[in-house]
């Protein structure tokens, strides 16, 4: 589905991604993880066409993603979150999602009719979907920037969804949550996977990653260092090394952003 | 009386003008181009109607279309660039076309005389309305009911999801480009609506001063037309309106007793207002005070 082959990105002198590779199958939900600064966010950011490789390829079902514009991307069917939450603030939450449908062609010839009858019965169910993935049907109404933070990261998930993507790129979508809020993240991230979405997950808190991913990826200093399942990888010393601490604790190593 | 009429045609007519660059600005861009738009309107609408002998309506719709095409051609490399680089992208263009009318003479003869723009003698004889006997309350009345069409429009398009994918490249062109907008599509199609808008203004205006020449479309025309928005906010189209009736109406002529005092006063007073409303004269709170006060209920109470 997803084939990374090769990717760097080198920001002057420093390798921020440097000769990635990774595969990410139909249908799964992929996990990769890394120390701060590992080159994490920078990968989402090569996937999504935000910044130019400077060399390697992305290959999306098979099409070469390389020089496409973030919207174009999308469009082919890769979608994503943000480590820090960009919603549109002054927009209410269901302008959010409704400016977020952009897979459809029929919302686009709507664009200049009101919402009480430019939105068709499809969006407006659509939207009411998304609204209760979110758990956020009573705010639909409320400006984005209104929103308690935990709600504003489910409305950036949802928002996300709206493209219907195949791809879902989440980038650390647990920062700053707690326990019953990443038990409740995980049960949303399974639930659009089996609606049929692939899921690359990128995170630090370590009980999302080994709860709900099947295939993971561990990157340290812009390089791919382990790969397998969330077991293996946790055996594995390079990775207790370079990561979880000589311990092998699976506590919260290095929480915080980028 | 007149001299009302008169004023009540000009606030229309920088409506219009303010408009136009409210359109781009609801995308996060700013352009010191829309007097040359203006212009072109104003030229081409004037050209129709004299030279061609066309009737007044065709002939602003031409001219904004025209006015349009030029803010579309402009609009793919202009919004290549944002911020300052756009700032001083749109000056030139506005500087192009302000120089294009101060060389171009196309003189004809009507009626014993020759008409047409004279370079660098102005554009003279557009006296449509004067021709054809319309009234000074006819003339204002025209052009109101442009404001209030492009007005409602405008409005409209704040329901519709159109104007909801404008706010949002304006609010955040990462998480904009991530939902699947081209930023280029939205911002050129506002650019090109901004272009239609100051196009039906300038052919307006030239029609209710009967002359124009180069020096009325210079860079303080194109800085009005951002300051309307500016100082009247984005939160609706009647922001700009306000903030029209203020400069206009408040202090370019209600000050106009106080002399050269004026220019002083006049830029105290926009300080003051945008302290004392920074996000713009006519705000959520405002709205919501407004909606209050003539009974049609509030909605849910904006912070401060």
């Amino acid at each position: 589905m997803l084939e990374l082959s090769g990717l760097s990105k080198h920001f002057g002198g420093v390798k921020a991604v440097d000769g990635l590779d990774l595969t990410v199958n139909e249908g799964e939900i992929f996990g990769l993880i890394g120390p701060n600064g590992s080159g994490k966010s920078t990968t989402i950011n090569l996937i999504c066409g935000v910044f130019a490789e400077t060399a390697g390829t992305v290959r999306f079902r098979g099409d070469l993603m390389n020089g496409k514009p973030p919207h174009r991307r999308l469009r082919a069917g890769i979608a994503r979150t943000f480590q820090n939450i960009r919603l549109f603030p002054n927009l209410t939450v269901w302008q959010n999602l409704w400016v977020a449908q952009n897979s459809r062609q029929d919302v686009a010839t709507q664009g200049f009719l009101p919402r009480w009858f430019g939105a068709t019965r499809r969006t407006r169910q659509e939207i009411a979907g998304l609204l209760e993935l979110a758990d956020l049907g009573h705010k639909d109404d409320e400006l984005a920037s209104n929103l308690a933070f935990g709600e504003q990261r489910r409305l950036e998930f949802a928002r996300a969804a709206a493209a219907r993507p195949k791809l879902l790129l989440l980038d650390e979508p647990a920062a700053g949550m707690n326990q019953q809020e990443i038990d409740d993240l995980s049960q949303r991230i399974r639930r659009v996977r089996d609606s049929g979405v692939t899921i690359l997950l990128v995170e630090h808190v370590m009980e999302l990653v080994m709860g709900v991913t099947e295939q993971m990826a561990v990157l340290n200093f812009g390089r791919k260092i382990a790969s397998g399942t969330p077991g293996e990888v946790q055996r594995d010393r390079a990775v207790q090394e370079a990561y979880l601490g000589t311990a092998g604790s699976t506590s919260r190593p290095g929480e915080g952003g980028d | 009386m007149s001299y009302y009429l008169g004023l009540a045609q000009l606030i229309g007519i920088h409506t219009l003008l303010g408009l136009s660059a409210y359109v781009l600005m609801l995308t996060g861009q700013l352009s010191l181009g829309q007097a040359g738009f203006f212009a072109i309107g104003a030229y081409c609408a004037g050209i129709l109607t004299v030279i061609f002998e066309l009737h007044i309506v065709p002939a602003l719709f031409v001219a904004a279309f025209m006015a349009a095409f030029f803010a579309f051609l402009v609009g793919f490399p202009a919004l290549r660039v944002k911020g300052l680089m756009l700032v001083v992208a749109t000056i030139a263009f506005g500087e192009f076309v302000r120089l294009f009318f101060f060389n171009l003479s196309w003189r004809v003869p009507r009626d014993g005389i020759h008409v047409g723009p004279d370079s660098t003698n102005g554009f003279r004889e557009i006296r449509y309305f004067v021709a054809n006997g319309w009234s000074a309350w006819e003339i204002t009345a025209f052009v109101w009911i442009f404001v209030i069409l492009v007005m409602a429009a405008l409005w409209w398009m704040d329901r519709s999801r159109a104007g909801a994918v404008l706010r949002a490249v304006g609010e955040d062109e990462l998480a904009a480009q991530s939902v699947g907008l081209s930023l280029t599509a939205v911002k050129v199609t506002a650019m090109t609506v901004g272009g239609f808008i100051a196009g039906i203004g300038g052919g307006l205006y030239a029609h209710t001063a009967t002359y124009v020449d180069h020096l009325t479309f210079t860079v303080l025309l194109a800085t009005f037309a951002i300051s309307y928005p500016i100082l009247g906010g984005l939160s609706s189209v009647f922001g700009t309106l306000v903030a029209v009736i203020f400069i206009q109406g408040v202090l370019v002529e209600g000050l106009r007793f106080m002399g050269d005092w004026r220019s002083i006063v006049f830029g105290l007073l926009i300080v003051v207002a945008m302290n004392l409303k920074p996000s713009g004269l006519f705000d959520a709170r405002t709205a919501y005070v407004l909606r209050r006060t003539i009974g049609l209920g509030g909605g849910e109470k904006p912070r401060a």
